[in-house]
Parts: structure tokens; C-alpha cells; sequence
């Protein structure tokens, strides 16, 4: 091979085994900030080491025992300045001692790096601190790549994730994996969150580029790591197939110079079978919950060999299941494209219609841009351009507009 | 993050004639669920001995089949597997790790190669 220096395969080791050396430590020190500047001292040691003494046969085990090492001398020096100022009379917190594997838990899910997603993605944080402590701890990416990633500045970032461990230490967020009724919640938190790093990268709100295939695949890989962890949660498996079945289409919904593709006009050809085939596999170990039913929806088109084949009676239905599961706008209007698709434009636009007053979607720009379609296929193209124009008024993405201002020049004529 | 596809390459006249040891495969199957629960490992299978196979070649505008062995090869692709690694050195450590879960006694290649995206 290449022979890596020894430098280059401490940062490489430590990328791929950072989040379970921060979860090992954390169940020591009980603190996520205090445990992730130990594992980076760990690196430093590594990185001071491995030059002279070669790397060792188990690079991963040595950063983790190195890390742990510390860790309880850390525990024991506070230990013994807790005891010197009781003995002159003060009270000091008591450092927790380790405790077990929470014996109550009935699928006994014991893993440190589980306890650590599900710190991280503590509701008692802003959804924004959770992705940025997610990207962080368990993607393993730097201040700099989240600041790029979401186009903020690095010095925002970096105080977030400050402030987010600030407030787990605060709030005294136990490290655990929750069970019983809490995990539900829990659990929705943590789908949550990894759901919006997929949708950042799959649909960028912001900037130029309509697609950032990097933030796709740290979700996907957290979530393949998820479903790992808890094989028996029906709901993982369904986020783990929905991000593989839209993920299978990125290359093809952007053109040659990155503009969007729709997706009946984007080249079947280059969806990549095997992740269909991988959300395929997921699907069957789903559930019928909300992203269940999505990844449902996504199968349908991945299973469309072409446009025309596509099984709009069912993704219709399928949609009118998750207006009953998480009613929304936006589902709805999702029904209505594909009502239009099975029973025509009018039917479709009849249920766009009745959404034309819902203030969640005054500013959305796929409102006017769906009315503008169905419009379109009805024939009436001057009202048509007009929709067309708002959602190019209405939509925050560069590419998006150029292609929406297109296709309103289209329908004039 | 990149694809990357690892062909392993063997010597077919020169694998142990036991085959893998109940060790190896234990090891080897506690490392592939390590790169599965890591989100990296894609997809990874061992192929049937070179004498199931069958080679088609189009030449000069036509085809011609040979069935295998194929003896006149000193490696063929015993194995591969596809990840997903944040860069090479990334596919390269887990491809090392493979090889190690292997005795002293194995001669195996593997060929990382990164996938073209479209």
C-alpha cells in the first residue's frame, strides 16, 4: 500500500473510532465536553508516539485505553479534592462513580456509543445545537466542515457546540440509552435530527448549491449506524430506507452544471441500484410510522423503471396515510401532486386550492410552483406564469430560481 | 464521502487446502459487523472458485466463452467488497484490518479502488 506516515493513520484512526472513544469516556466523566478533550489528548499522545514507536497492532484499542487512562485519573484527582475539603469541613459534589448497564432496560441495549447519540440529540437542546453537537461528536467533523456545511461562520459553530455542552452539564442529562415510553420520544429526537443533516445536504436551503452529497452521507451513515444499534426499532429502519432510496437519485437530480433535475425528467439509468436495493432491504424490517411510510413513497419511485410507470393510485394513498400520521401543509400538497398524477390536474388542483390560504405555506415556493404545474397541464398558461414567477420570488435557493423563471417563460408561450 | 471498491485477489493453486480456519472466520465475521455497524461496509460477498466461472469476451466483433479454471492467472478476484469511507486512507485502514484478521500462512492482495462517481 501506500505506505501512510504514521501521522496520517492516527488522524485516520481516530476519524473512524472518535465518537466511541468520546462515548467510553463520557460514561466515565459524565460529561460529553470533558470527554471529548480527553479523547483529543489521546490523539495528541498518539500523534507525539507513533512516529517513534511505529503504530500498534491495535491502533483503535490504544486510543481508547489512553483516553480511559485519563479519564479515571481525572475522576480520581477530583475524588481525592473532594475528600481533602470535606475533611476541612465543605461539601463538594460528588463525582458519580460508573454505574453498570441499566438492568431495567428490557432489550438490554448496552452500548456507550447509543448512550452518546442519545445525548447528543437531547431534546433539552435547540434543534440547531443538535446537529451541531451530532456532526460533531458522532459524524466526526471539524468546527470548520459544519461551518461550511450550513454556510455560517466557524465562531458561530464553535459556540454553539460550546453552549450545547454547557447546557447537557447544566441540565444534568444523564448518559443512557432511555427505555420504556421515553425512548419513543427520545428516539424521535434522534431521527429527527439526522433527518435534517440529510435534508441540509439533499436540498440546500441556502447558497448556490443545490445538493452537498457530504452532508447526505454523514446522515446516512448515522443512521446505518442507528440501525445497527437497535435493530429492533422499526421506525430506524424506516429513516435508514428513506435516506437510501433519496439518496440513490442524487447523482442524477442535478444537471451538468449542477442545475436541478425533476424528477420525471431525470435519467433512471443513474440511480444507484445498490442503494435502492439497500433501501429495499430496510423497508422490510420498517415499520408503519411516519418515516416508514415516506421510505414507502420513495420505493415507489424507485421502483418505477420509468416516469410513466410510476404507481401514483398507491403514493397517493400512502401519502393520505401519513396526513392521518403527521398532518401537515406540505403532506398535503404532496397528496395533491400525486392525485393529479392519478386522477388529473383538476382533481389535484381542487386540493392545491383549498391549501391556497394555510399560512404555514405563504412562503413556500412549492405551493405556487406545484399550482403552476397543474395549471400548466390544464391549459391555462398565462396563470400558469404567474405562479411560476411567485415561486421564483418565494424560493431562497439560486438554482431553484433560475430553473422556476424557465419554466415561467415556457408557459407564457 | 467517496465509494470505494475492494477486490481481494488470491492465488487459486495456492490458498490453504483446509480452506479459511473456524478462527479466521470468526474473526473475520466480528470485523465485518464492526464495518457494517460503523455505516461504512455497503456490500461484500466471497465468489465460487474460478472453475464455476466464465469468461465472455468481445473481440475483432465476436464473442468467444471461456469456461474456468483459469489456471493461466496467477491472482483472481476471490472477494470484494464496496464502502463508503470519508477518503482513501479511510478505506485503506479498514482494508488492512481485513487482511490482518488473516494467518501468517495467507497471501492475499487487495486492490482499493475509488468508485467514478457520474
Amino acid at each position: 500500500m501506500t505506505a501512510a506516515s504514521a501521522t496520517e493513520t492516527v488522524e485516520t484512526v481516530f476519524r473512524i473510532e472518535s465518537a466511541r472513544i468520546i462515548a467510553g469516556v463520557t460514561r466515565i466523566v459524565r460529561d460529553v465536553g470533558i470527554a471529548e478533550e480527553l479523547a483529543q489528548d489521546a490523539l495528541v499522545a498518539a500523534l507525539e508516539q507513533w512516529p517513534e514507536s511505529g503504530v500498534p497492532d491495535k491502533p483503535g484499542a490504544w486510543l481508547m485505553a489512553t483516553a480511559k487512562h485519563r479519564a479515571i485519573d481525572l475522576v480520581r484527582r477530583k475524588e481525592t479534592y473532594a475528600r481533602k475539603l470535606a475533611e476541612v469541613g465543605r461539601t463538594l459534589e460528588d463525582v458519580p462513580p460508573p454505574e453498570p448497564a441499566d438492568a431495567t432496560d428490557p432489550d438490554g441495549i448496552d452500548d456507550d456509543l447509543l448512550r452518546l447519540i442519545f445525548t447528543a440529540c437531547h431534546p433539552v437542546l435547540s434543534t440547531q445545537a443538535r446537529i451541531a453537537l451530532a456532526l460533531k461528536l458522532l459524524g466526526g467533523l471539524t468546527t470548520e466542515e459544519i461551518a461550511r456545511a450550513f454556510l455560517t461562520s466557524e465562531a458561530t459553530v464553535a459556540q454553539r457546540i460550546v453552549r450545547a455542552k454547557r447546557t447537557l452539564a447544566k441540565a444534568g442529562v444523564p448518559f443512557e440509552v432511555p427505555y420504556g415510553a421515553d425512548r419513543a420520544a427520545r428516539l424521535s429526537s434522534v431521527l429527527e435530527v439526522i433527518y435534517l443533516v440529510f435534508n441540509e445536504g439533499y436540498s440546500a436551503t441556502v447558497g448556490d448549491d443545490l445538493v452537498r452529497p457530504a452532508l447526505c452521507e454523514d446522515a446516512l451513515r448515522l443512521v446505518r449506524i442507528l440501525a445497527g444499534l437497535m435493530p429492533r426499532e422499526p421506525e430506524v429502519h424506516g429513516l435508514a430506507a428513506l435516506l437510501e432510496f433519496q439518496a440513490s437519485r442524487i447523482a442524477a437530480r442535478t444537471g451538468p452544471d449542477g442545475e436541478p433535475v425533476l424528477l420525471a425528467d431525470q435519467n433512471r439509468s443513474r440511480w444507484n441500484r445498490m442503494l435502492i436495493r439497500r433501501g429495499i432491504e430496510a423497508l422490510e424490517r420498517a415499520g408503519h410510522g411516519p418515516y416508514s411510510v415516506q421510505a414507502a413513497i420513495a420505493a415507489c419511485h424507485a421502483q418505477a423503471v420509468r416516469y410513466e410507470d410510476t404507481d401514483w393510485a398507491t403514493i397517493a394513498a400512502l401519502y393520505g396515510r401519513l396526513m392521518t400520521l403527521t398532518p401537515s401543509p406540505v403532506v398535503e400538497l404532496n397528496r395533491a401532486v400525486a392525485v393529479s398524477m392519478s386522477e388529473g390536474p383538476a382533481a389535484g388542483l381542487k386540493l392545491v386550492d383549498a391549501l391556497a390560504d394555510e399560512p404555514a405555506l405563504r412562503a413556500y415556493h412549492l405551493l405556487p410552483s406545484v399550482r403552476g404545474d397543474l395549471l400548466e397541464r390544464l391549459g391555462r398558461g398565462e396563470e400558469a406564469r404567474r405562479e411560476f414567477e411567485r415561486a421564483a420570488s418565494l424560493t431562497r435557493n439560486a438554482r431553484e430560481r433560475k430553473l422556476l423563471l424557465e419554466r415561467a417563460s415556457r408557459s407564457a408561450k | 464521502m467517496p465509494r470505494f471498491l475492494t477486490l481481494i485477489r488470491i492465488d487459486e493453486q495456492n490458498v490453504p487446502a483446509e480452506g479459511p480456519s473456524p478462527e479466521l472466520m470468526e474473526r473475520m465475521g466480528a470485523l465485518l459487523e464492526e464495518i457494517t455497524k460503523a455505516g461504512v461496509m455497503l456490500d461484500t460477498a466471497g465468489l465460487a472458485p474460478t472453475s464455476e466461472g466464465t469468461r465472455v469476451t468481445w473481440s475483432g466483433g465476436k464473442l468467444s466463452y471461456t469456461d474456468g479454471p483459469f489456471t493461466e492467472s496467477k491472482e483472481v478476484i476471490g472477494g470484494y467488497s464496496i464502502v463508503q469511507a470519508k477518503d482513501k486512507a479511510e478505506a485503506l485502514e479498514w482494508t488492512k484490518r481485513f487482511l490482518q484478521t488473516h494467518e501468517d500462512y495467507w497471501t492475499i492482495t487487495a486492490e482499493v479502488r475509488e468508485i467514478a462517481e457520474a
